[in-house]
């Protein structure tokens, strides 16, 4: 006697061929889940008390980073500017402006701005910023085209495998010294090369290696250790 | 017939059967014991001792705290695993960020700062540099620009910076227990200071702690002036009465005694723990008796006769364990001795011999020996002392007298014993208690508690850190600020005045002394700050004042301030007569807590947790019993006994600690408090009820009753032990005498195999810029607990309470083994500070299956914390048991002030996270960084120091850069007492230790 139908058979073989496909599909969807804007807020713009715009700051006003952000090359830290020098232009300019307002409040009551964090790692990675500036890895290499952002996103995943992809070769990423705060900096082309102790380079891969050993960047064994960054 | 086997084995000894100790003393005394012991229990081979070799933890350590079904277990491990892969999905929360307003000049956020500060504790100034991170003091370590410190710190000013952020602190001005304003406490005292001021002040009462900051002190002076009928007492149950009186009979006036450790040849110890915290100076003493204690250069000689087992008895090179009562009888003999210059002359008792080899090898050191006596033998000793360092020559060369430290240095029992009485006699119409504890602490048969209570003090006032028991019986408590919250000042025991500089604005709006006195002289809105500069303001002469006054910021200390010796014609003619002999009766010794000290550490977690010494207890304190009393009395540890004295009793439970004379108990105070806080009220039973005003330290005629009770100890001797399952103890502990060492000076480096003696290719680290290595000297370890302390702090590890210790689940990175070796009634002990190894050869790292602990290239022993899912193999394979594992979720991830306590620069590790030290990897980054960026180059040796290495006062840790080979670690593994810890396993450790080396005296070895 037969209990289940013949096309049982057929059913049965489908499922467990289709169950691999099911199982794999629900890891793809995971690992896309896991690495889309909604996990690493990549690309999303986060809520803010007062709507800065770097753009405007940057390309239109040109200030330099560093004018804000004084702690860059001393510091893990970048700082994130005291009301104090949001006022020493706003004090001036746009005084009336209400969407400077809780600026002034916080400078009138002595209470500090709370901003959102917009490049945020995990409490367990350690991240130096003022080395990467000494070794040449220019502000936009990982902070993406900040003059041009309206409002502030964080550019990359911040992921480790994001780390890695230039730990692992920081060649192929650096730039002199001089071009790191420079938002329009370009990698060196024939047709532009740059121009590094006198010597003109014509691609990144030539450049990089220079700098690497101008820099002395430690090799990629060192700066992918562990206690690189966690500890 | 059966034949005895010629070397029994410790199984056929010792089956497994609960002995009394009588029984397991005969066994001791029969089998041949290891070499090196950690505990009696060891020694004997019982049973527990077999089992812990087995086990890494003790029994029902892994166990589930709840009951689960096996189904239930199923069931969440299945949701474990399923969840185990999502846990990497994690999506972080949103997060702000604060900058500042006005961001304050010379701040670089993300950068520490370092004061300069002081910590004031019984009068005496630890110099101490404090780490901030924007704001908030993280760190403590020692200022190495100050001369009483020179870098070291002890175990209190460590701990301090919990004790700041104690969130069980008193935050508010309380009234009749109601929370009060300091506006209104200032209205309301002027009433009374009103009818006082037509008295001449004569109803007011000011008890103190020991005072030694001249501003305090000249603040209190011109309070006196306004009422000069007015007293200021001073009492601290842990005082240098005895010091001071000593002082008076040898010299007529009380002088305060400074070592120069560096000169002496030949020390003798009279109980007195001067290589431990409290002592005062106990930091710059280390540095310079470990300096001394080098091998390879003339190396002092220390005879320690003690009662209580101390780390400075440790240390010795021979101990005489003496009940405190016959310390004075030794002392007689031993000047007689000096003095006649016939050793033979000296005495009949059973010391006599020591007598009459430490006299003749005192006799050629004319000058270059030393006689310290401790704080709590009778004046008569320190007569004695002094007399005998006369008679040597050693003043002015190893004994230097000066001014004393405390502002105020008079008889303080005598000083309480006035203040109950006026109390008593309706005289006190206003008591003001600055500090201190007395209602817990006074002396018993004084009675404060019941004279404040039941007399009319018309208004009493308390001063302190902490609602305790002494704030519960007055009308007032007035919240005091912790020392890193306020500015002072305060000399430390050379006289130096230490600048106290607030590290943080008073977290609970706290007043501090110099405020409260000021309100009480009228002036209710100064600040600290004002007072301090005033008064040095006025005592400054010449130049620059703002200059002078930054530099003394700057520094922390005034230059110049140190007391000037006095030359003193000594009045030795005086000597009290000589006590006349007592019967053997049972002696009980009082003595503050090596880790919370008189109790004003009790809620102290760090130093609750913190493993004495040599019982290495934690959370408790016991009655210390010596092997041959215990034996007698057939007491055994952890029995409860009741101690009797003078129709007084405690109730405690034994430690039996090898060492300790026989007729003599030990009792710690400090515990047993009823109002310390969550982590101190209820640990421990009080000694004090038995401590009177007569017998301060030690009394005779005590009897001690067992009850039948018994009492769990938290102790961690025994546990993390090395020695293989099979109970062969290995060669962790090498130690040589001085001549076997000439002799010999390679007999440390036995058993490590060459490097190829491995299948895997090993890895060149010689390439590396930097291999980082340490070496730990034993010979210069005095087992001071600090290092423990320093890296608890650094690197934010938790305490885990009582029952987890006992389960052996302490989180310490770095722990100090204490090793015996010998005479359990009078043993040699030795300490080894063990960290991780940072072996070449990690064991732990092959067996990790999830890659979460990894070697850098630069050797170190790396430990993923993000990574580790908690299985424990590592900490299994790891044969020096240094890796510890968060059980529970210790740390405290709620309270608001240890968040702000923490090391930002280090991950604060959750449940399920296995942990270890890591050479203070932060440190390491921070400096490299800095190195590169700033000149491109190497980091200089010297400049970076582990936590350990930064405040050890022995200068007995050595870390850096092993590929220099002129760096100091290099330097120092080049030596050749260097050796690897269980090298013979072929782990390659980085770290290794310097074998002890020891100066007997060949007359003394028998």
């Amino acid at each position: 006697m037969q209990i289940f139908h013949r096309s049982t058979n057929t059913l049965s073989r489908a499922t467990i061929f289709g169950a691999v496909f099911v199982i794999a599909g629900l890891g793809w969807a995971l690992m896309e889940l896991q690495r889309s804007p909604y996990i690493t807020y990549a690309g999303v713009v986060k809520p803010q008390p007062v709507p800065f715009s770097h753009q405007h700051h940057v390309t239109g006003l040109g200030i330099d980073c560093r004018y804000c952000h004084t702690s860059v090359e001393q510091s893990s830290f970048a700082g994130i500017p005291p009301t104090k020098t949001c006022m020493n232009c706003h004090s001036q300019i746009w005084t009336n402006a209400q969407m400077l307002e809780p600026l002034r409040a916080s400078y009138r009551s002595g209470e500090s701005l709370e901003w959102t964090r917009v490049n945020q790692l995990p409490d367990f990675v350690y991240f130096n910023h003022s080395i990467h500036i000494a070794k040449g890895v220019g502000c936009n290499t990982c902070h993406g085209p900040i003059d041009q952002m309206p409002l502030m996103y964080q550019y990359a995943s911040l992921q480790m495998e994001w780390c890695l992809n230039c730990h692992r070769a920081p060649e192929k990423y650096l730039r002199p010294r001089d071009g790191v705060f420079n938002m329009r900096y370009q990698q060196p082309t024939s047709a532009a090369p740059v121009l590094v102790a006198g010597e003109s380079y014509y691609d990144q891969a030539s450049l990089g290696k220079a700098l690497m050993a101008k820099y002395k960047v430690r090799n990629v064994a060192d700066i992918t250790s562990c206690d690189t960054c966690h500890r | 017939m059966q034949e005895a086997p010629a070397n029994p084995k410790r199984e056929d000894v010792c089956p497994s059967k609960q002995r009394e100790l009588g029984e397991v003393r005969l066994q001791i005394e029969r089998a041949q014991g290891p070499e090196f012991w950690r505990s009696l229990e060891e020694l004997a081979g019982s049973p527990e001792f077999q089992q812990m070799l087995h086990r890494e933890f003790p029994k029902g350590a892994a166990d589930w705290v709840d009951e689960v079904s096996r189904r239930g277990f199923l069931k969440l491990m299945g949701a474990s695993l399923a969840l185990a892969g999502m846990s990497g999905c994690t999506k972080l929360p949103l997060e702000p960020i604060v900058p500042y307003v006005r961001q304050p000049e010379g701040v670089v956020p993300g950068r520490p700062m370092f004061f300069a500060t002081a910590m004031p504790l019984s009068g005496y100034a630890s110099p101490l540099l404090v780490e901030s991170h924007l704001g908030r003091p993280t760190k403590i370590e020692g200022n190495d620009l100050h001369p009483a410190s020179l870098g070291g710190t002890d175990v209190f000013a460590q701990a301090s910076i919990l004790g700041m952020y104690d969130p069980d602190r008193s935050q508010t001005i309380t009234k009749l227990g109601d929370v009060n304003s300091w506006s209104s406490f200032v209205q309301e005292i002027k009433g009374p200071l009103a009818v006082q001021k037509g008295l001449g002040g004569a109803g007011i009462r000011i008890l103190t702690q020991t005072i030694s900051s001249p501003t305090l002190a000249d603040q209190l002076r011109a309070l006196l002036k306004m009422y000069p009928q007015a007293k200021w007492h001073v009492y601290e149950p842990v005082n240098r009465d005895n010091v001071v009186e000593g002082a008076k009979l040898a010299f007529g006036r009380p002088v305060a005694t400074q070592y120069r450790l560096e000169n002496a040849d030949v020390i003798v110890s009279l109980d007195a723990d001067f290589l431990y915290a409290g002592f005062p100076g106990n930091v710059r003493y280390i540095r310079d008796f470990a300096k001394r204690r080098n091998p390879d250069g003339v190396m002092s000689r220390l005879y320690v006769a003690e009662c209580t087992p101390s780390s400075t008895g440790a240390k010795s090179d021979h101990r005489l364990p003496l009940r405190a009562v016959e310390i004075e009888g030794l002392a007689r003999a031993l000047l007689v001795a000096v003095t006649a210059n016939s050793p033979e002359a000296g005495t009949t008792a059973e010391y006599a011999k020591f007598v009459q080899v430490v006299a003749a090898d005192l006799a050629p050191h004319h000058g270059s020996s030393l006689i310290i006596p401790g704080d709590h033998q009778p004046p008569s000793v320190h007569a004695l002392a002094h007399a005998i360092n006369v008679a040597l020559g050693n003043v002015g060369k190893t004994v230097v007298y000066t001014d004393p430290v405390s502002a105020n240095p008079v008889n303080q029992t005598e000083s309480l014993r006035e203040l109950v009485s006026d109390m008593r006699g309706g005289k006190v119409d206003l008591l003001v208690i600055m500090g201190g504890n007395p209602v817990y602490d006074a002396p018993a048969d004084l009675g404060f508690a019941d004279a404040l209570k039941n007399s009319n003090v018309g208004l009493r006032i308390h001063h302190g850190l902490y609602q305790n028991e002494t704030a519960e019986l007055c009308h007032w408590h007035v919240n005091d600020t912790h020392y890193l919250e306020m500015w002072g000042d305060a000399r430390a025991y050379d006289g130096t005045v230490s600048i106290i500089q607030p590290l943080i604005a008073p977290l609970y709006a706290g007043k501090s002394a110099y405020e409260l006195v000021s309100a009480l002289s009228g002036v209710s809105d100064a600040t600290g700050y004002d007072v301090l500069r005033a008064y040095w303001k006025g005592q400054h002469s010449g130049g620059d004042f703002e200059a002078w006054w930054r530099k003394a910021l700057h520094d922390g200390w005034i230059e110049g301030s140190a007391y000037a010796p006095r030359t003193l014609s000594a009045k030795l003619g005086s000597l009290p007569a000589a006590p006349t002999s007592e019967a053997r009766t049972l002696e009980i010794n009082f003595r503050c807590d090596p880790s919370i000290y008189d109790g004003r550490f009790s809620n102290n977690g760090w130093l609750q947790e913190l493993p004495k010494p040599l019982t290495k207890l934690t959370w408790d304190n016991a009655v210390l019993v010596g092997p041959k009393m215990a034996g007698r009395e057939g007491l055994k540890t952890e029995d409860v006994v009741t101690l009797e004295l003078a129709g007084r009793q405690i109730t405690g439970p034994v430690w039996i600690q090898a060492g300790h004379p026989d007729y003599s108990v030990t009792v710690h105070l400090g515990y047993g408090r009823r109002k310390a806080g969550r982590a101190g009220t209820g640990a421990g039973f009080d000694a004090s009820p038995l401590r009177t005003t007569g017998a301060m330290w030690f009394a005779t005629g005590g009897k001690l009753t067992k009850t039948g009770r018994t009492y769990k100890l938290a102790s961690t001797q025994g546990y993390q032990t090395m020695d293989t399952p099979n109970g062969a103890s290995r060669p962790n502990v090498r130690r040589a005498t001085l001549e076997e060492y000439r002799h010999e000076p390679k007999f440390a480096q036995e058993g490590t195999p060459p490097p190829e003696l491995t299948l895997y290719p090993g890895y060149d680290y010689q390439r590396q810029e930097y291999a980082w290595g340490m070496a730990i000297d034993m010979t210069a370890c005095v087992g001071c607990n600090n290092c423990i302390v320093a890296c608890q702090s650094e690197n934010n590890i938790a305490i885990v309470g009582k029952e987890q210790v006992v389960r052996g689940r302490h989180m310490h990175w770095l722990r100090v083994d204490a090793y015996y070796q010998g005479d359990r009634d009078n043993p040699k002990a030795y300490f080894q500070p063990v960290p991780c190894m940072q072996c070449e050869n990690a064991p732990c790292e092959l067996v990790c299956p999830v890659g979460a602990t990894l070697h850098s290239t630069e050797g170190l022993n790396d430990m993923v914390y993000n990574r580790c899912v908690g299985t424990r193999y590592c900490s299994n394979n790891c044969p020096y048991k240094v890796r510890r594992f968060n059980f529970l979720l210790f740390q405290d991830w709620e309270t608001p002030q240890y968040k702000m306590m923490r090391n930002p620069d280090v991950t604060v590790r959750s449940r399920g996270v296995m942990e270890k030290c890591t050479y203070c990897i932060q440190r390491i980054s921070e400096h490299r960084v800095d190195a590169e960026r700033e000149t491109g180059g190497q980091i200089a040796d010297g400049r970076l120091q582990t936590a350990c290495q930064q405040s050890c006062p022995a200068d007995a840790i050595v870390f850096g850069n092993i590929n220099d080979p002129n760096s100091r670690v290099s330097k120092w593994k080049a030596k050749d007492r260097n050796y690897g810890l269980l090298a013979e396993l072929n782990t390659r450790p980085r770290t290794t230790h310097l074998a002890e080396i020891r100066n007997p005296n060949p007359e003394l070895e028998t």
